[in-house]
């Protein structure tokens, strides 16, 4: 692959695509279509249920199936179940139907004993997805085509979980000796780290990883033929050397962009930049339980005076964030959850101008018209210029004078403050992937407790939200569940636990010609790309 | 001279344990590698016992004492990141990297010498002037800006070479897998051993002109001049030779160096080098790699100052006189 032979590939593969769309109106598809794929960083394992990671999982997307499938606009689409209800006897029964006609790589057919014995797998640790299984009790093939899931008590919302976890061949797994997930203390590589046997669109041709994955379509799905027939993916780690591969024609498709580069990237003839809502929001938090801060000057918990918070959220100008940080690519929101996830409201998301007199006056009611100081943790690598967001917020709450002392560090240093309650003040962001505002109270706003609460860092603790919270895990009647879900927001922004700051826009920036849309997951599928 | 070796021997098991101790010092500050390990719904419980299991709970000497003594029995661990054995690992990207600093390793050492010896023979000229500024560039910018610099011209603009990654790779052997044998790889090549011999291009080229102007300067080489011999023969086969000695001593010596610092370079290009591999470890706090690259590199030294060592001790006689001497 280099350069000349590139080029005219890619010339010729656009002639190819017009071709292609002509053939398609003609009824058939008959030629190739190779998209060269690049994003910052490789799938870690091949394995379907060893990590729960991104990028894993969008590879792992292309080679493997999940019973349920996540739309662009966030909805549930049928994939390997063709429908999927409570069960009306018993309301701690799930229902799938398995899709019939369905054969792995190495030709032999799906069976629902296949499905069972990889939701058995996945729920079993050292499976990185064990969590999200945690409340089944037993998975059952009923018969041919049905298989029960059996929860440990009405859980109406479990479906959403399964849009990541990846059904697998029993035999090829025992065969191979793969049928548990692989553990990371046992000290060897398991065989299916680095290969496959899925009932994906594409089948794993070669894997060399960090340096590149090459799949090629599968034709014995069950699915239409995609318009790409093959796919190179490539992680390039450096953001220029990404976008350069792009402009001179070695790639077709970058994933990550550099949020510099978009404005740039537009302008180049080409090249055309798509962008949407990520299924990730930014918000600072703070200690607004302990009796004092480590980091303050100030005696006391300023954090736990309503005033004080109300003074904060009063002087942050998210717009300004939006212009001058992002350069336009956010959407600043008071609502600490992405639009698409349920539970959100517009009032949620509305905030007015900052009023810094009205801050001041707050600050002194509060019993802190000097102000105070504080530290503030942020990570340096982690979300879209999180750092310099952080910069910006020092510089907003020095007006009301709260002298913030920025500490921004990588994110493996920065994470474990916030889970050994080790930060006072810090900024975190978190996708929702139940697509339910149940998942945002588990974690972040219940009392840190077993399973939950493991990223409250702000210590909140409210007995009487915990039993409100624990109460729609079970709660089947949607209607009745989504009013309790308004009740905890109301609650949440009464207490003013987060101080949001935007909700994440990711951009896609690929060759013209070339049809991807933005996976609010950022988990993009090449069966969706379209060529003109 | 056995005894010689032996003691140099025992010096650099030293050397590899103190590396080893400060390397393991220093990744208690990198960070925890269980939050890039779990996803985010892993419980704390859950992650406290994957901490367990992983040995990051032992005292810090415990640790170190069960790298060693699995390290010298070549077991390395398996790397928390990609799930493979990091020995299988290292040694299946360390082609990449030593075919990268071998070839830029050639490059600044012909050009250097090249470059070097028409500068001090062609003092004032403009060739040379531009050559000398040209090279003021070379030590000053960052590694990092020309690697960008060459990418977007001879990649963006001139679309002449690749930007990144090794082009196509055939295996030699069983495990060598080399990119010199195929056209794209020989072109990914350029860019990438340009930026990494850069420096090193520069630094033997003004070595190289400072040694000949002083040689050039003497009284043999006035003498070859007066009896009348070609200036050919009196620049290359008299001033020439007699300047290479420290410049070879010293191009060898910084092989070790290119190798340790390929990590911008391979970063910059997506070169699937160790240096990439080691960055890529660092982020994700992947111990038992970084552990084992550090080591490589330490060994990497050790074993190049070792040769080094016994070289000087078979050429220069001086040397066994004074050890004798000495009666170490």
């Amino acid at each position: 692959m280099f350069t000349k032979p590139i080029l005219q590939t890619a010339r010729s593969g656009l002639m190819m695509g017009v071709a292609a769309a002509a053939l398609v109106v003609a009824g058939t598809v008959a030629e190739a279509e190779t998209i060269r794929w690049a994003r910052v960083a490789d799938a870690l394992t091949m394995d379907p249920h060893s990590q729960n990671e991104g990028p894993t999982h969008t590879l792992n997307h292309h080679i493997y199936e999940t019973l349920v499938g996540r739309a662009d606009d966030g909805s549930l689409t049928p994939r390997l179940a063709t429908e999927w209800a409570i069960s009306e006897e018993d309301d701690t029964v799930w229902v799938f139907q398995i899709r019939e006609g369905v054969t792995f790589h190495d030709g032999t057919p799906m069976t629902t004993e296949d499905v069972v014995f990889s939701l058995d797998r996945a729920r079993t640790p050292p499976s990185g997805m064990a969590a999200l299984h945690a409340a089944v009790q037993e998975v059952t093939a009923v018969d041919d085509t049905t298989v029960h899931i059996r929860m440990s008590g009405p859980a109406p919302l479990y479906v959403q979980n399964l849009t990541n976890t990846f059904i697998m061949s029993k035999a090829w797994a025992e065969e191979n000796g793969v049928a548990t997930a692989p553990n990371f203390a046992a000290g060897e590589e398991a065989y299916s780290v680095r290969n496959t046997n899925g009932t994906g669109p594409y089948m794993l041709v070669e894997r060399d990883p960090e340096v590149r994955t090459v799949l090629r379509a599968f034709e014995g799905h069950w699915d239409d033929a995609p318009a790409v027939t093959e796919i190179i993916y490539t992680p390039i780690t450096e953001a220029a050397t990404r976008v350069a591969a792009l402009l001179s024609g070695e790639v077709d498709i970058v994933q990550d962009v550099p949020v510099q580069d978009i404005a740039r990237l537009e302008q180049t003839a080409g090249v055309r930049v798509v962008r949407g809502p990520e299924n990730r929001n930014i918000f600072f938090s703070y200690d607004m339980t302990s009796e004092s801060l480590a980091s303050s000057n100030a005696e006391g918990n300023p954090f736990a005076v309503p005033e004080v918070r109300e003074a904060m959220a009063l002087a942050i100008d998210r717009n300004a964030i939006q212009q001058v940080v992002m350069r336009g690519e956010s959407q600043p929101s008071a609502a600490p959850l992405p639009p698409f996830v349920n539970g959100w409201t517009e009032e949620m998301d509305a905030f007015g101008d900052p009023d810094i007199e009205r801050a001041q006056e707050l600050m002194a009611e509060a019993g802190f018209p000097d102000g105070f100081s504080v530290q503030l943790d942020c990570p340096n690598d982690r979300y879209l210029n999180d750092e310099s967001i952080c910069q910006a917020l020092v510089g907003m709450l020095a007006r009301i004078d709260i002298q913030v002392d920025l500490n921004a560090q990588t994110r493996s240093l920065h994470f474990p403050l916030i889970e050994n309650w080790e930060t006072d003040f810090y900024l975190l962001g978190w996708g929702v992937p139940t697509f339910d505002s149940q998942y945002v109270f588990d974690f972040l706003v219940h009392t840190r407790e077993g399973s939950y609460g493991s990223f409250n860092g702000s210590r909140y603790s409210n007995p009487e939200l915990d039993q409100k919270i624990q109460a729609l895990a079970t709660m089947t009647d949607l209607e009745e569940r989504d009013a309790l879900i308004a009740e905890i927001w109301d609650e949440v922004m009464e207490e003013r636990i987060f101080l949001n700051v935007h909700n994440q826009v990711l951009a896609y920036a690929m060759r013209d010609g070339i049809n991807l849309d933005v996976h609010p997951e950022n988990q993009p599928k090449m069966t969706t790309v379209t060529f003109d | 001279m056995l005894a010689f070796i032996l003691r140099r021997l025992v010096q650099s098991v030293i050397v590899m344990l103190t590396v080893a101790l400060v390397a393991f010092a220093l990744f208690r500050f990198v960070g925890d590698p269980i939050a890039s390990m779990v996803g985010q719904e892993t419980t704390l419980a859950e992650r406290a016992e994957l901490r367990d299991a992983l040995g990051l709970n032992d005292p810090f000497l415990v640790q170190f004492w069960s790298f060693i003594a699995r390290a010298v029995q070549g077991d390395f661990g398996i790397s928390y990141r990609l799930q493979q054995p990091v020995m299988e690992l290292i040694l299946s990207r360390l082609p990449a990297t030593l075919e990268l600093a071998l070839v830029s390793g050639v490059l600044a050492f012909v050009f250097g010498v090249g470059f070097g010896v028409y500068t001090a023979l062609r003092r004032g000229n403009w060739l040379s002037g531009s050559i000398m500024t040209v090279s003021l560039i070379g030590v000053s910018l960052p590694t990092f800006l020309i690697g960008v610099l060459l990418i977007w011209v001879f990649a963006v603009e001139l679309q002449w070479l690749p930007s990144f990654g090794r082009g196509d790779t055939v295996y030699v052997g069983d495990w060598w897998r080399t990119g010199l044998l195929t056209e794209s790889g020989r072109a990914s090549l350029i860019l990438p051993a340009i930026t990494l011999g850069l420096y090193q291009m520069t630094l033997i080229m003004r070595l190289v002109r400072a040694e000949m102007l002083e040689v050039l300067r003497t009284d043999y080489i006035k003498f070859a001049r007066a009896r009348g011999l070609s200036s050919r023969a009196v620049n290359f086969g008299h001033a020439l030779k007699n300047t290479l000695v420290p410049v070879i001593t010293i191009t060898g010596l910084q092989m070790g160096s290119i190798i340790a610092f390929s990590i911008i370079t391979e970063t910059v290009f997506q070169w699937p080098g160790v240096g990439a591999l080691f960055i890529n470890s660092v982020r994700f706090v992947d111990v038992p790699v970084m552990a084992a690259y550090l080591m490589l590199i330490a060994l990497v030294f050790v074993v190049i100052n070792l040769i080094v060592d016994l070289l000087y001790y078979a050429v220069d006689p001086r040397l066994r006189v004074d050890r004798a001497n000495a009666r170490h």
